[in-house]
């Protein structure tokens, strides 16, 4: 009885506070969350977050307190060594002490993270407001085209070299690496190695000019032997079933090849999005749209709404079903 | 110190042009200073003084220089704005509210996001350190005006255009909108006249702003009441040195960028442009040696408001006085090593991330010694809270935690998690509230009664108080978990479903809260006062100078004090009783003009007395032209960008050469206590020496980053020089260098020899000058004229360094001609040779701006 009692009154503090830690630990979720992480640098990064806002936790409380000791609970004199011996304890050594761990062990987790990966390697241009992605796999002579998402194996380093198009982007996958930018003229990497399966969200992070906003990614971690599988699918171009269909005719009616890469037609577009795959994508317009065709008719009838200063032209004189028929086809190239 | 025996303060004169050294007994003496002035004659001077400070009345105020005039135009101008900027904020975050909102459009929402900083910044955290420094300085430092009050007067004029325009743009929806950082290629993508808005409006403001801290530096240097050495200044005043001083190092660099920017812009140079070996991330770095000291800049003078604050509250002298000193000027030092911070995602080597890393964090160091002294303070004091102490204790509590999440951002790989993220744009206004806005409102609560003779309402206090600091952390908090779990920053909308709704939501309900908490602030500080009872002289029983004026006489300082102490109201006897009777120097003006006295730099000898300017026109003329200079070429109005560029430079001209003639009826006069000083030096001794001295400094400095560009483009660039590129044509660019050397020797001699008693030679070799200075531009340029700007940034960077140094030759011209005029029509001369002196000063910077420029431009690229 003794000892139930005892757990009661330990319990209910714990009872209380148990739904909030429960609650916080929610708002920390999310698919472009950097608080649930899926990578090996999110996750360090993740640790050294929270052990940065433990101790400034407690260093705020400490300087703050000492304010509100010295002017409200004791606000008579006291002695001046006590004072200077303050200034150099708190302005001096205080600082001196935290800073030297702080960046031992922040700075320590720095080179592992920018070392070039030994894993699969990929080129992910910015363009504006749209990603393109190629996957380079081992002695691969030309690379595997994509665009607006990213397919990364679980359990390997890869590198993803980062080119810009036009003008300054950011490439950021909060759940499983932190951020580089994508500078014209410039070539920089950033390596990030999965280690789980699963869907994140990942979106540009420097402003890019009217749409910045509507710039994002889907990316997808899966086990090495689906990647592959996966890649190699990706790596074909469309099926002869496509090619025949009425939605292909249409396709080409229209001129969409001018601007759009079909693999396996004569469409060699390099202005927009390789196609080849769309409806394989989670997302359609990086990241604005969900890939249904509905949606799909939306956006090729008029992209200005959805994204404003977009290139691609409104097609809105296409009729109704003639749109529905294309945008029904490409939903369909998986 | 009994002895009345004259020391003599400065050399004898050499021959009769130098001028007479001060005379008579100083430092006074107890006795002196305790002589009672008699009723009559007090009652006399106090007329005078009155009448020649009465400032005009009716619309020709307008026309006023005195600093407590334009410091209240000042302030009141940036506090306009800043409600400007936060209602663009309120505006966002309407649009924030809700995912998928069409409140604002994309194009309306980054035009607002841009305004909001850049007006932020550029309109409101600096010009607010110069507006109050220039409001308040004199009255820290017992004198009746600044040094050059129509340069204070044009600075207001020149700010209140440029914001104007800046923030107007906003109205017709042609505002820039790419970021207040102006990142190229977006920007110089961007369409309509936005980044030349952004880009002539605030190079303009920021001539303004050097212009003011110029003005304060020399304030701060020779305006200092006798007896004040500089380990005596209110920390006030050593503030406004430091971030004087880092003005004049950051803001030059972004000039320069700004140059090169709109050189981009307007004629296609390819300065930030790759394809043609230009590069963007330069703009980065000009921009952040500039933004980041910038962030000091606004933090320092708000520091230096609490070290004004603390004492008063603690009832004791500040502890750790030099403690406080040295790390003020440490931060200064240390700001500008970090600047790398702003571009940890950059792919820079990982090397210098861990370099700028470490000293990001050192900058805690200083910051925390000056906290700990304030604390420190309070500890040995017998504390007594009030009003501003509240908001000094909220400034605290939301510095240091803006702080200590700086400390986080700091360490560079978790910037790279949370850079572009709202996680720092709390950051960012934590720092900004705790460290600035903060800090200078409890400044107007504690300095009311000094601008205005009135207090504001201590319930109308309490309240805006605790509205804006609830508010404030209500919108701030959750934004760093807004920013960790994903949003970045600058997007104009966001999908729902991210975790991000509810906390957008709880920001934008808390920006309302801190709009109510100004919207009281505002209210206070305008409600109609005059039924009030007048503010006693000394309410909050401070020690320092400024509470010894009286406010309803815009004299400043009846007389100025002999200063002991750091806290004169605490430890001199009878302080306020014996300056306010007159028992100080110049009590008088017998010869109605408006007068100030100068003190040596270091130990605050007196050493002059200078005439300060009346109300005039001319610079509200001279800034309205320069406005058109710098506002036409928007619109691609050059012709008249130009003719307006020549009557402001005209106006300046008519302005300098009015007063450079304006000699004093006498030689010396009766400063008071016994002392009989100067009216009229020059060189090394005169204010305006000191004002070319700091003004060449951060010209220096700008063209010092356009050096930079050179070496930048030729270690990050491996194409620079192109092969087989056109150099500059060697022989004339040499023969131009001789040019310019010979004309300053000539601009060095004419000095001299007229010094020397021979203005005739003088007047020769400013004649000759001008016209080898005219060859030697011209043979510069010459030696240019096969490189084509267009194509490559090589010869694009070689002519922006030629473009640069013909416009200095352009001015160094002009100012040989001044002298030559002033020569010519004797109203220079040996004795009267300040100009001569200020304009050799000028050349020697020339001078040596046009032997980097020819090494730069024809030898570096050969070695190349």
């Amino acid at each position: 009885m003794q000892r139930r009692a005892g757990t009661t009154t330990l319990a209910a503090p714990v009872r209380r506070v148990a739904p909030l830690a429960l609650i916080l630990l929610a708002a920390c979720d999310g698919p472009q969350s950097a608080l649930s992480p899926g990578g090996e640098d999110a996750i360090q990064l993740g640790w050294l977050f929270w052990v940065m806002l433990a101790g400034s936790v407690v260093l705020w409380l400490f300087i703050n307190g000492l304010f509100f000791l010295v002017t409200r609970r004791h606000p008579h004199p006291m002695s001046r060594k006590l004072a200077e011996g303050t200034i150099v304890a708190g302005g001096i050594g205080l600082p001196l002490v935290v800073l030297t761990s702080l960046l031992a062990y922040g700075l320590s987790i720095m080179p592992h993270q920018r070392e070039p990966g030994d894993g699969l390697r990929l080129r992910v241009t910015g363009e504006e407001w749209w990603w393109r992605v190629e996957y380079w796999p081992e002695g691969a002579t030309e690379p595997v085209v994509s665009a607006n998402e990213v397919r990364l194996p679980v359990g390997q380093r890869s590198d993803l070299e980062l080119h810009a198009a036009d003008v300054i982007h950011s490439f950021w996958l909060p759940g499983i690496a932190g951020k580089t930018d994508m500078i014209p003229g410039r070539v920089n990497h950033i390596s990030m190695e999965p280690v789980e399966a699963g869907t994140f969200r990942g979106q540009c992070a420097e402003f890019c000019g009217l749409s910045h906003a509507l710039m994002a990614f889907q990316a997808v971690t899966m086990e090495p032997a689906d990647f592959d599988g996966w890649l190699a699918a990706e790596a074909e171009g469309i099926s002869e079933n496509a090619r025949q269909a009425e939605g292909h005719a249409i396709f080409q009616e229209q001129g969409c090849g001018a601007c759009h890469a079909l693999r396996g037609t004569e469409a060699r577009g390099e202005v927009g999005p390789d196609l080849t795959h769309v409806g394989g994508r989670g997302t359609l317009a990086a990241g604005v749209l969900p890939m249904t065709a509905e949606a799909l008719a939306d956006w090729i009838a008029h992209p200005e709404a959805f994204k404003p200063g977009v290139e691609m032209p409104g097609y809105n004189h296409m009729d109704e079903a003639e749109l529905l028929t294309l945008a029904t086809w490409l939903e369909g190239l998986k | 110190m009994t002895t009345a025996d004259p020391p003599r303060l400065g050399s004898a004169p050499a021959d009769l042009y130098e001028a007479p050294a001060p005379s008579g007994p100083y430092p006074p003496t107890e006795e002196m200073l305790a002589e009672p002035v008699k009723p009559k004659l007090r009652g006399a001077q106090e007329d005078r003084l009155r009448k020649v400070w009465e400032g005009p009345k009716g619309w020709r105020i307008l026309s006023d220089v005195n600093n407590q005039t334009v410091g209240v135009w000042y302030s009141a101008t940036c506090f306009a704005f800043m409600l400007g900027a936060g209602v663009l904020a309120l505006l966002m975050r309407v649009q924030l509210a809700v995912p998928d909102n069409d409140f604002l459009s994309a194009g309306t929402y980054n035009q607002f996001y841009t305004m909001h900083g850049s007006a932020m910044m550029f309109l409101f955290a600096v010009p607010m350190f110069e507006a109050v420094s220039i409001l308040l300085l004199p009255a820290f430092l017992s004198a009746r005006d600044l040094p050059f009050p129509r340069l204070s007067a044009f600075g207001y004029w020149s700010f209140l255009v440029g914001g104007v325009f800046v923030l107007g743009s906003i109205l017709f929806g042609v505002g820039p909108q790419s970021g207040w950082f102006m990142y190229p290629p977006v920007s110089m993508q961007e369409e309509g006249m936005g980044p030349d808005i952004w880009l002539l409006g605030l190079s303009f403001i920021e001539v303004a702003s050097i212009a003011a801290a110029v003005e304060l530096i020399v304030g701060v240097l020779k305006c200092r009441p006798p007896g004040m050495r500089v380990n005596l200044m209110p920390l006030y005043a050593w503030y406004v040195l430091v971030v004087g001083g880092m003005i004049l190092f950051a803001f030059p660099p972004l000039i320069a960028g700004d140059f090169l920017f709109e050189l981009e812009r307007a004629l296609g140079w390819p300065f930030f442009n790759p394809e043609k070996g230009g590069d963007p991330l330069l703009w980065q770095h000009l921009f952040w040696i500039f933004g980041h000291p910038e962030v000091y800049i606004i933090f320092l003078p708000s520091i230096a408001l609490t070290a004004m604050v603390v004492p008063t509250f603690a009832r004791h002298p500040i502890v750790g006085y030099s403690w406080i000193v040295l790390s003020a000027v440490g931060t200064g030092f240390l700001s500008f090593g970090l600047w790398v911070h702003h571009m940890f995602a950059t792919g820079l080597p990982t090397m210098s991330l861990g370099f700028f890393s470490a000293a990001s964090e050192a900058v805690v160091i200083p910051t925390g010694i000056q906290l700990f002294a304030f604390v420190a303070t309070l500890m040995v004091g017998r504390v007594k809270m009030g009003l501003p102490m509240l908001w000094i204790a909220g400034s605290l509590a939301i510095f240091t935690a803006g702080g200590l999440t700086g400390v986080m951002v700091a360490v560079a790989p978790f910037d790279w998690v949370v850079h572009d993220t709202y996680f720092v744009v709390a950051h960012l206004h934590y720092t900004l509230f705790g460290g600035f806005v903060f800090p200078v409102i409890a400044g107007v609560y504690y300095f009311a009664p000094v601008v205005t003779g009135k207090m504001l309402s201590e319930r109308l206090g309490r309240w805006a108080f605790w509205l804006s600091f609830a508010g404030f952390n209500i919108t701030f908090l959750p934004m760093h978990l807004t920013g960790l779990v994903g949003m970045p920053r600058r997007v104009f909308t966001y999908p729902g479903g991210l975790g991000w709704d509810w906390l957008n939501m709880l920001s934008t309900v808390g920006a309302f809260v801190i709009a109510a908490g100004f919207a009281v602030l505002a209210w206070d500080l305008i409600r109609p006062k005059s039924k009030e009872p007048k503010a006693p002289r000394n309410p909050w029983e401070a020690g320092t100078l400024e509470w010894s004026a009286d406010p309803d006489e815009s004299w400043g300082a009846r007389s100025v004090p002999y200063v002991t102490s750091r806290y004169p109201l605490w430890d001199q006897d009878e302080f306020v009783e014996r300056a306010n009777a007159g028992q100080g120097y110049i009590p008088d003006a017998p010869e109605m003009r408006r007068e100030t006295l100068i003190t040596s730099v270091i130990d605050a000898r007196p050493i002059q007395v200078l005439r300060v300017a009346e109300p005039t026109w001319i610079t509200l003329v001279a800034a309205f032209f320069t406005a058109g200079a710098f506002i036409l070429p928007v619109f691609h109005l050059y012709t008249l960008a130009g003719v307006s560029g020549a009557l402001a430079i005209a106006t300046v001209v008519v302005w300098l050469y009015r007063s450079a003639r304006d000699h004093p009826e006498a030689e010396t006069k009766d400063a008071g206590l016994g002392l009989r000083l100067p009216l009229y030096v020059s060189g090394p001794a005169a204010v305006g020496w000191w004002g070319m001295w700091i003004t060449m400094l951060g010209d220096s400095t700008a063209f010092a980053s356009l050096v930079f560009g050179v070496f930048f483009y030729w270690t990050a660039r491996p194409d620079f020089p192109p092969e087989g590129a056109v150099h500059a044509d060697l022989p004339l660019a040499l023969a131009s260098l001789a040019l310019i050397a010979v004309a300053w020797a000539l601009t060095l001699g004419a000095r001299m020899l007229n010094t020397r008693g021979r203005p005739w030679l003088a007047t020769l070799c400013h004649a000759i000058g001008p016209v080898l200075t005219l060859a030697g531009g011209a043979a510069l340029v010459l030696a240019v004229r096969d490189l084509d700007p267009t194509t490559h940034v090589y010869p694009a960077i070689m002519w922006a360094l030629v473009v640069w140094t013909t416009a200095h030759l352009g001015v160094g011209v002009l100012m040989q001609l001044f002298c030559l005029f002033g020569l010519l029509t004797a109203d220079f001369g040996p004795r009267h040779d300040a100009p001569l002196w200020n304009v050799a000063l000028f050349w020697h910077f020339l001078g040596l701006t046009a032997l980097v420029t020819v090494a730069c431009v024809a030898l570096l690229p050969r070695l190349l």
